[in-house]
């Protein structure tokens, strides 16, 4: 089998409008007969569902929350960028489009970031006119900022809150169809599978979580907007819900995972306490702007903070990286905390974590300022820890954020299943192998707003889709194997929750396919993996029945998942066997000990087919051709 | 640190529910509350004989997605101002307290399972109105109209709901005004707002009333338990909206 980008020809900054004019149109009388099905409601879900319904198309969104404004997109604290050039620093869709290339240290397609940055403008201007109230100057413009090492100021925010206004934002954009009757809305109903009839997917099965009714839902095209897989190291700063299911369920149906071991690890989260914790807390990484970050220079140094001397402490990104210091992209940040903590030097009670030091710049330039840079951070520190930063050092740690990887999907956002779309954090597409800060929110509102509605009307134009009718055999065949592993998990009856098998895979994952990964480890993972999946298998104990609100069920059912995607992470960071992006691989460093990219081996995407759980999946590459640019070597030095 | 739990359970929203009483030990004054109530439920996970899992919701733990919502001693969201509930820790308690824990209670909130209601009033109050009418695409240059930069912070201030329903929890009339009137402000506020602002009031209104949600009687409790430190002032900027609104009502 072999993939087809479906990338369209011609020059890079004119593929998109040319594919828009070139795809069919579906005929407005025929929009009322086409169902979409969206499952997800952050960012990517719900700006999905209202643009589709406004087109005319019949939508039917789930989430398996409460209500559609809970999705962890409204967790973003940073911002949104695009490449208006409002503050005439240089920015342009060009520069904008080749920083993103050359975060994702160029691993994805140039094509799909294009279009992107292309779009970006678009999405402050449709933001703005839904009444997202974003930072202003006082001339009344908007406000921007330098976000994540970028060299111009081209982000866009609202106070710490950015994610959660423009989930808000799309929100209200998504009740307006559901008042008009164009979106039906299903919440708390959980996507359990796919059904793939005839090559096609035909529609979702799904559990209301409330009753626990398992339904068939058919529609003409089936959008996953399900998110990333953080969650699978059990910490993270996911929320807790956050999970696999959707994406992984696909994968077993035969839609392609783009490169899983692709993740992200943010270097500046509140350290972990102890085996208890549920999730780890992001800091905004604006907090390295002024914040300074050491060890103790002597290995074990249990001493407060305040009573290590200055020549007794390790500044070690300004000593290793004395260019950018602790402005260090994300990668190299977390890997040296780890490195520094795996020596030994880590501070705090449990010794993971590292001084992010903000007593020079309150020195330099008074409390006050701090104060109102980072007061809401600060606040947020000293509430979860009882420390307070204005005082004692915060302490840091890095913790897995977001991930790259995900479905593979074409250029039309479509996976390898036919009619099956994928957006936002779920599909692989826009990254490559390192997300760029800001960059999140931006790709799940272009694909949600800009891109899917355009490709999804060529699908149905070109394909004639009939609803398929849910009585048939694929529906009831599909439908039966989802009750089947719901019962099998309550006929189980061992003694441990699902959340000690959750904790074990998260330690195995941490330590072995975390940032830093090498062939031993990685096998060793692979071995240890489906052991503890035979022991969850043999002795979950999940309580209840089926027919009510069973919260140990819906848990369940993810951690089985996780124990299953696990593995495919593994296998892909296996065959990886280059430093690239958010992830270091030991056995390709430089002499200097830096990340070693192998552009000649490894400048493709990895995508994997199922072939069974006990099987190693098929891998099929699809080669990245860089057109535009010139592939560049990273130095931070 | 060991803690005495009296924590209700409710079958579903026919049954009635009552108080039962759980120990937690062994918590650490880091841990978080939910945590706390988790190591709980690991217990009564694997225990066939017992009640089972409680019943609860908690996602983002960082006090922003609005999914928690526990009355803590009485109180929405538990003692320490400005939190909501998942960002509350052992340490705010003292060992071998006892700890009365109950769902958001109202009217409009009828209780899904234990400590777990259904909230959907509040999507139904935004979907009567609580957006501007504007399709994607079309939208001008964002810089082309430009807005104040404090009227900007004030819809902001507004726009920072979380929609928890603390409000609601802490009003002994259980009504939903601190919601809506944060909605109506942060819209009203904004020249994008400013056309649909008397219909969106209206609407809006009507649909909190027939949710089911009470009248205001300024007891400012809401304001007391928000965990964004929503000020009631929006509650009295909606009831001028209301009143002018009401003087041109044309249905």
């Amino acid at each position: 089998m072999s993939l087809d980008s479906k990338i369209p020809p011609g020059p890079l900054a004119d593929k998109w409008t040319n594919h828009k004019f070139k795809s069919k149109l579906v005929n407005p009388s025929n929009k009322r007969k086409q169902k979409v099905i969206v499952v997800g409601s952050g960012l990517a879900g719900a700006s999905a569902s209202a643009t589709l319904a406004e087109l005319g198309y019949q939508v039917h969104c789930f989430t398996f929350h409460d209500s559609p404004r809970r999705a962890h997109s409204i967790a973003a604290q940073g911002g949104i960028n695009a490449a208006k050039n409002y503050q005439n620093d240089g920015d342009s869709v060009y520069r904008l489009f080749y920083d993103t290339v050359k975060g994702g240290d160029f691993r994805s397609r140039e094509a799909n970031v294009y279009r992107l940055a292309e779009v970006s403008s678009n999405i402050i201007d449709q933001c703005v006119a839904q009444g997202v109230p974003f930072a202003r100057e006082y001339g009344g413009h908007l406000a921007n900022r330098s976000f994540g090492g970028a060299q111009v100021s081209r982000t866009f925010y609202a106070r710490g809150q950015t994610g959660q206004q423009l989930l808000l934002g799309a929100y209200s954009a998504l009740s307006r169809q559901i008042s008009l009757g164009a979106v039906t809305m299903h919440t708390r109903v959980e996507l359990l599978d796919i059904v793939v009839d005839d090559g096609h997917a035909k529609g979702i099965i799904t559990r209301n979580l409330e009753t626990g009714e398992i339904a068939c839902h058919a529609g003409s095209a089936v959008v996953l907007a399900t998110g990333g897989y953080s969650n699978v190291f059990y910490l993270s700063t996911n929320a807790k819900n956050c999970n696999v299911t959707a994406t992984y369920r696909a994968y077993k149906r035969g839609a392609c995972f783009a490169n899983p071991c692709y993740t992200q690890i943010h270097p500046t989260c509140i350290p972990p306490t102890g085996d208890a914790q549920a999730k780890l807390t992001l800091m905004s990484e604006s907090l390295r702007n002024d914040g300074r970050i050491w060890v103790p220079k002597k290995a074990g140094d249990k001493r407060p903070a305040n009573s290590i001397p200055e020549d007794e402490r390790d500044y070690y990104l300004e000593r290793k990286y004395p260019s950018f210091g602790n402005l260090a992209p994300r990668d190299i940040a977390s890997r040296s905390a780890k490195e520094v903590c795996d020596a030994g030097h880590g501070v705090g009670a449990t010794g993971v974590g590292v001084y992010l030091d903000f007593s020079h710049a309150i020195k330099r330039l008074g409390e006050d300022t701090i104060r109102a840079r980072y007061g809401n951070l600060f606040h947020m520190y000293q509430k979860i820890t009882g420390d307070n930063p204005y005082e004692v050092p915060m302490k840091i740690y890095p913790a897995p954020h977001y991930t790259m990887g995900g479905l593979w999907v074409d250029y039309n956002l479509m996976s390898s299943i036919p009619g099956l779309f994928v957006i936002g954090e779920a599909n692989f597409s826009d990254h490559g192998a390192n997300r760029l800060g800001a960059s999140a929110l931006m790709q799940g509102l272009a694909d949600g707003y800009f891109v899917l509605p355009y490709t999804i009307g060529n699908y149905l134009a070109t394909e004639k889709v009939e609803i398929a009718d849910t009585d048939g055999e694929a529906f009831k065949q599909t439908k039966e194997e989802a009750v089947s592993v719901i019962n099998k998990l309550l006929s189980v009856k061992g003694t441990k929750s699902s959340s000690h098998f959750h904790r074990e895979l998260g330690k195995i994952m941490w330590e072995y396919c975390g940032m830093s990964r090498d062939d031993a480890g990685l096998k060793k993972a692979l071995e240890q993996i489906p052991q503890l999946r035979e022991e969850f298998w043999n002795d979950v104990s999940v309580l209840g029945d089926n027919d009510s609100y069973n919260q140990a069920l819906e848990r369940a059912q993810r951690v089985a998942d996780f124990l299953e995607f696990g593995e495919l992470m593994c296998l892909d960071a296996l065959t990886r066997t280059e430093s690239c992006g958010g992830h270091f691989r030991a056995e390709s460093q430089t002499d200097e000990g830096e990340a070693q990219r192998k552009d000649d081996e490894f400048s493709y995407v990895s995508a994997w087919k199922f072939q069974g759980v006990e099987k190693t999946p098929e891998l099929i590459r699809e080669e990245l051709n860089f057109e535009n640019v010139e592939l560049a070597v990273r130095s931070y030095k | 640190m060991d803690f005495t739990l009296h924590i209700w359970r409710q079958d579903n929203n026919k049954s009635s529910g009552s108080f039962k009483t759980y120990r937690a030990l062994d918590i650490t004054p880091e841990m978080s509350f939910f945590e706390m109530i988790e190591t709980v439920n690991e217990k009564l996970e694997c225990n066939g004989a017992g009640d089972g899992r409680i019943a609860l919701e908690y996602d983002c733990l960082e006090g922003i997605c609005g999914t928690c919502s526990l009355v803590i001693n009485g109180v929405a969201h538990g003692p320490n101002r400005g939190v909501t509930t998942c960002q509350l820790h052992m340490r705010s308690f003292n060992d071998g307290d006892h700890i009365t824990i109950e769902p958001f209670r109202a009217k409009a909130f009828p209780v899904t399972k234990d400590l777990v209601v259904d909230r959907s009033a509040f999507d139904r109050i935004i979907q009567a109105g609580g957006y501007v009418s504007v399709n994607t695409g079309g939208a001008p240059d964002a810089n082309a109209l430009p807005i104040m930069r404090d009227v900007a912070d004030r819809a902001m201030d507004a726009a920072e709901c979380i929609g928890c329903g603390a409000c609601v929890a802490a009003c002994k009339n259980g009504s939903a005004m601190l919601f809506t009137s944060a909605k109506v402000s942060h819209l009203g506020a904004l020249p994008q707002g400013a056309p649909e602002r008397s219909k969106r009031v209206l609407k809006m209104v009507d649909q909190m009333d027939a949710e089911g949600f009470g009248s205001c009687t300024n007891q400012y409790e809401c304001e007391a338990v928000c965990p964004k430190g929503i000020s009631t002032k929006f509650i009295a900027q909606m009831n001028r909206d209301y009143m002018r609104a009401s003087l041109s009502r044309e249905d």
